[in-house]
């Protein structure tokens, strides 16, 4: 419960983040990965804003021996640069590029009743069931 | 560069490292959206109450910035579906097969120093770059 709890409580504060940097909307994103175009640089305030926290905070956070209110942290454990990391990166940044939208602007979409929204999380869940099928 | 924002996009990139710091500190969670939303569909029972928790509270975020700042910006209209569906689809397939996407890899990954993120975020920014490029300058 108390994890749920937090989730909820961390989900808010992403949600608003997004909204608030203006990742949620795709002419703004679109506009950003524009460099020959007319440049927003906008967006690399958002990534360095996110990692001033998360660079220095996951440091300390880091060193306990586990987070507050599980036994241990959940990270992703594979170091390898292998085919599928650059492979798969690649076809997300073609998305991205295509539609102005990341994984996270789509949820928060659904919140501000954008209908742009509703068609991208039915293609990414096309998108995930495919490579379900394809991996298997 | 009229459109530049660069005080409410520093504000807003606070808000999603406090957000993801806050994960990791009391959950031990990383906070990868699109891990999350795959989670939904494949994850263990126990595994998906949390994701899911998350990813209602984004909903509810972003419902709370529309209701205070309705028109905080115009949302695009006449956007081709065709487009949309195409680039979702790439986004849903991308992100599974390279573990990640803006959230996880570029704001958590690169934070651990994850060289495997570091260069997911140089590859996807990249093609990101490139795609526009072709779209709005070659194509359009």
């Amino acid at each position: 419960m108390k994890l749920i709890a937090i989730a909820l409580f961390c989900g808010i504060l992403f949600g608003l983040g997004l909204s608030l940097s203006q990742m949620t909307n795709p002419e703004k994103v679109l506009n950003f990965l524009d460099i020959a175009g007319n440049w927003d640089p906008s967006l690399i305030f958002v990534m360095l804003g996110a990692l001033i926290v998360t660079f220095t905070g996951f440091k300390f956070v880091l060193k306990r021996p586990n987070p507050l209110f599980d036994h241990k942290f959940y990270l992703a454990t594979k170091t390898e640069i292998d085919k599928p990391l650059i492979i798969g990166a690649a076809i997300f940044g073609i998305g991205w590029g295509i539609a102005g939208y990341c994984p996270g602007p789509v949820v928060a979409g659904l919140g501000s009743g954008n209908v742009e929204a509703i068609i991208m999380l039915v293609a990414i869940y096309l998108g995930f069931f495919t490579h379900r099928m394809i991996s298997k | 560069m009229e459109n530049f924002t660069p005080y409410s996009a520093f504000s807003g990139g606070l808000l999603i490292g406090v957000s993801s710091l806050l994960l990791l500190l009391f959950n031990g969670r990383i906070a990868g959206i699109s891990g999350m939303m795959s989670g939904l569909i494949k994850a263990p029972r126990n595994e998906i109450y949390w994701r899911a928790a998350f990813l209602a509270g984004i909903v509810l975020g972003a419902f709370l910035f529309h209701q205070i700042k309705p028109d905080f910006y115009q949302s695009r209209i006449n956007f081709p579906i065709p487009l949309l569906t195409l680039g979702g689809f790439l986004v849903g397939f991308g992100t599974r097969m390279g573990n990640g996407c803006t959230s996880g890899h570029a704001v958590c990954g690169i934070a651990r120093l994850s060289l495997r993120s570091i260069v997911a975020t140089a590859v996807f920014m990249t093609t990101g770059f490139m795609t526009v490029f072709v779209v709005r300058h070659l194509i359009g």
